[in-house]
C-alpha cells in the first residue's frame, strides 16, 4: 500500500497539561478514521524516544477510543516543575507542539482525511 | 419522578485564572439572564470564577502578611463590580474561589461593593477550612513530609476541599460564596449539589458534574481560547474569545456552550482539549468530591457552539485531601541580550560562554531565543546537540537560582557588563531578579481537616 510520511499535526491535535514535575499531552484524531493509525504508530516507546533529551522517568499512554484520542504521561520531564524549572516555558505548554512533529505514515487513501494545506503534487 | 422533569441548570464561568480578562462577566451575564427570561420555569442560574492556581494562594498569603485586608483577588473589583448588581437583581448566584488566603476579606469587599452600587444586601458565606494553620495540622503535615519540612520558610499550607460545604452553604440562602481553596471542579458540583438536591455518595452524578467543572474551569480553553492554530484550526474572533456556559441534567450530564454574542467556537475539538487538559489516567481523575472516569467518554455537537458530553462514570471519592505547602525558595535571577545581523548566533553563542566562565558556581541555564529557547532543557542538553544554525537575530538568556540574594545578583551584573565587555553588537540588556517559591503536596485524611461554611453578611 502507498503511502505518505507527515508531521503527526496533520493527523491529529493536541495540548499539553501539567502538575508538578509531570506533563500530560493529549493526542486527538483530526477523524475517526486515522485513530487506528496513531494508535499503531504513535506508542509509548516513539515517544519516549521523542522526548529523550528530557530524560523522562516513565511514559505512560492512555487509550480512549470514545474520543478518537490518546493522552500520554511524561514524568520528570519538565525540570523539576513551574516552581522548579529555569525554562521561560516552566508549564512545558509548547511541548504537544513538539510531540506533533512525529512523522507518521498515512496510506494513500485515507490522505484526504488529514488537515492543514494540500500537499503539493 | 419531578427530579428527571427539571431544567437544565445553567453555570457560566467567567474567568479561568487570576489575571484573567475581566470582561467575560459581562456578555456572560447578558446571556443568563436571557436564558433565564426564555428558559423553562424554575430554570436556574450560576456565575462561577476560577482564580486559583498553584502559586497563587501562596501569592496570596504573602500580601495578606503585608496588610490583615488583603489576600485575596488582587481583580475582585474589576470581575464583579460591572455585573454584581445584574446578578442580584436576576437570582443569579456566585460561587468562586477568589477569597483565596482571605475570603472574609472578599467578602467585606462585596458588601461594600453591592453598598455602593445601591443594591440590596447579599447573603455572602465564606467556606474555610481549607487553610492549614493550626499546631495539630502542621504536625500531622510534618509527620507526612518528614524532615523535607524542617528549616523549610513555609508561606501557605492549604487542602485542596470540596463541593459540600458550598452547597450547603447555598442551601443555607447564600446568593455568594467566597471560598479559598477548593477544587476547581468543586465551584461547578456545589451548585449542581444544591439545586439538585444530589447525595454527596452519588458518584455517578458526581463525576459527571465534576468533569463539566472540569470543561468550565479554565475559562476560554474550551471556547477556542488556547486553540487556535492559523490554518490547522482557526478560531474566529479570538480577540473576544467567549467564555463557557454548562447545561447541567438532573443526572448530570452536560452540554457546553458559551455566552452569546462573543468570538471563539465550541466544537468536539475543543472539547476533546481541555476535557483532558491536566488529566493523568482518564479512568481516575481524583478531586476531594469522587473519582470521575472518562475512560468511555464521548462528545458530540448539538448543532454550532454546542457539545454533549456523556458516557462520564464515578466511583468513591479518595479517602485523603490532597495538600499544598508552599514555601520560599531562594531567588530566581534572569538575564537577556540581543545580537543580531550577520554572526548574530555565534556571538550569542560565545557571549553565552563568556556567561558561563564568569558565573562559574550558578547553575546556568542558557536559550538562545530565535534559534531554541523553550525546547531546550536546564541541563542544555538540547542546546549542546544544537550547532549553529546561522539565526540572524538571537536573544540570548540566562537564568539560575541560588538561595543567597546577592550570589543571584552577579548574573545581572554580568549580563550587563556584556555590553561593554561582550562580543561585538549586544544590545537590549534586561535582567531581573525574583524570589522564588517552591511547592511540595501530600495527602491528609479527610478527618483532619474540618470544612464549614459561615454566613458573613449581612
Amino acid at each position: 500500500m502507498n503511502h505518505i510520511t507527515v508531521p503527526l499535526y496533520r493527523a491529529a491535535h493536541g495540548r499539553t497539561g501539567d502538575k508538578g514535575d509531570r506533563s500530560n499531552i493529549s493526542v486527538i484524531a483530526w477523524h475517526p478514521e486515522l485513530f487506528a493509525l496513531l494508535v499503531e504508530q504513535v506508542t509509548r516507546e516513539v515517544v519516549a524516544a521523542q522526548f529523550r533529551h528530557r530524560a523522562p522517568s516513565q511514559v505512560q499512554r492512555f487509550v480512549l477510543p470514545g474520543l478518537q484520542a490518546m493522552n500520554f504521561v511524561l514524568d520528570a520531564v519538565l525540570d523539576g516543575g513551574v516552581n522548579d524549572a529555569l525554562n521561560l516555558d516552566a508549564h512545558g505548554k509548547a511541548l504537544s507542539f513538539w510531540l506533533l512533529e512525529l512523522p507518521i505514515d498515512v496510506p494513500d487513501h485515507l490522505q484526504h482525511l488529514l488537515a492543514g494545506p494540500l500537499p503539493e503534487n | 419522578m419531578i427530579s428527571t422533569a427539571r431544567p437544565p441548570l445553567l453555570i457560566g464561568c467567567a474567568a479561568g485564572f487570576s489575571g484573567d480578562r475581566t470582561d467575560a462577566a459581562g456578555p456572560m451575564v447578558d446571556t443568563l439572564i436571557a436564558r433565564l427570561a426564555q428558559g423553562p420555569a424554575g430554570q436556574r442560574a450560576f456565575l462561577i470564577f476560577e482564580t486559583l492556581a498553584e502559586r497563587t494562594l501562596a501569592l496570596a498569603q504573602l500580601r495578606r502578611r503585608a496588610d490583615p485586608e488583603a489576600g485575596y483577588e488582587p481583580l475582585l473589583d474589576d470581575m464583579l463590580r460591572p455585573v454584581l448588581a445584574r446578578c442580584l437583581a436576576h437570582g443569579i448566584r456566585i460561587v468562586s474561589n477568589f477569597g483565596a488566603a482571605n475570603p472574609r476579606a472578599a467578602a467585606r469587599h462585596i458588601a461594600r461593593m453591592a453598598r455602593e452600587l445601591g443594591a440590596p444586601a447579599p447573603h455572602i458565606a465564606v467556606v474555610e477550612g481549607d487553610e492549614l494553620s493550626s499546631l495539630e495540622q502542621r504536625a500531622l503535615l510534618r509527620e507526612q513530609l518528614g524532615e523535607r519540612m524542617d528549616g523549610l520558610a513555609v508561606v501557605s499550607a492549604n487542602a485542596y476541599i470540596g463541593a459540600e460545604p458550598i452547597a450547603a452553604a447555598l442551601d443555607a440562602g447564600a446568593q455568594i460564596v467566597v471560598c479559598g481553596r477548593v477544587a476547581d471542579p468543586s465551584l461547578t458540583v456545589g451548585p449542581a449539589m444544591s439545586h439538585f438536591g444530589w447525595k454527596a455518595d452519588d458518584w455517578t452524578v458526581l463525576a459527571r458534574a465534576t468533569m463539566a467543572g472540569h470543561l468550565l474551569e479554565c475559562g476560554a480553553q474550551v471556547c477556542g481560547g488556547y486553540f487556535a492554530d492559523p490554518g490547522y484550526k482557526d478560531v474566529p474572533g479570538l480577540d473576544r474569545v467567549g467564555f463557557p456556559i454548562a447545561e447541567i441534567e438532573a443526572d448530570g450530564r452536560c452540554t457546553i456552550g458559551k455566552a452569546d454574542g462573543t468570538g471563539g467556537l465550541v466544537t468536539e475539538a475543543t472539547v476533546k482539549e481541555q476535557l483532558l487538559y491536566e488529566v493523568h489516567d482518564p479512568s481516575a481523575y481524583l478531586t476531594p468530591d469522587v473519582v470521575a472516569d472518562i475512560g468511555e467518554a464521548h462528545v458530540a455537537a448539538q448543532g454550532t457552539d454546542r457539545v454533549l458530553l456523556s458516557g462520564v462514570r464515578g466511583h468513591a471519592r479518595p479517602t485523603h485531601y490532597k495538600v499544598n505547602v508552599c514555601y520560599e525558595s531562594g531567588w530566581l535571577a534572569e538575564g537577556e541580550i540581543s545580537y543580531a545581523g550577520a554572526r548574530a548566533e555565534a556571538r550569542a553563542r560565545l557571549a553565552a560562554d563568556v556567561l558561563r566562565s564568569r558565573l562559574a558556581g550558578l547553575a546556568l541555564r542558557v536559550d538562545l531565543i530565535g534559534a531554541l529557547s523553550i525546547f531546550n532543557d536546564d541541563a542544555g542538553h538540547a542546546l549542546a546537540a544544537t550547532p549553529d544554525s546561522g539565526m540572524r537575530d538571537v536573544r540570548l538568556r540566562v537564568a539560575a537560582t541560588h538561595a543567597d540574594r546577592s550570589e543571584a545578583e552577579r548574573l545581572g551584573r554580568e549580563v550587563m557588563a556584556l555590553y561593554t565587555c561582550g562580543p561585538a553588537g549586544g544590545g537590549g540588556v534586561r535582567s531581573t531578579l525574583t524570589p522564588r517559591l517552591n511547592t511540595i503536596s501530600c495527602l491528609l485524611a479527610r478527618e483532619a481537616v474540618p470544612v464549614r461554611f459561615e454566613m458573613v453578611a449581612p
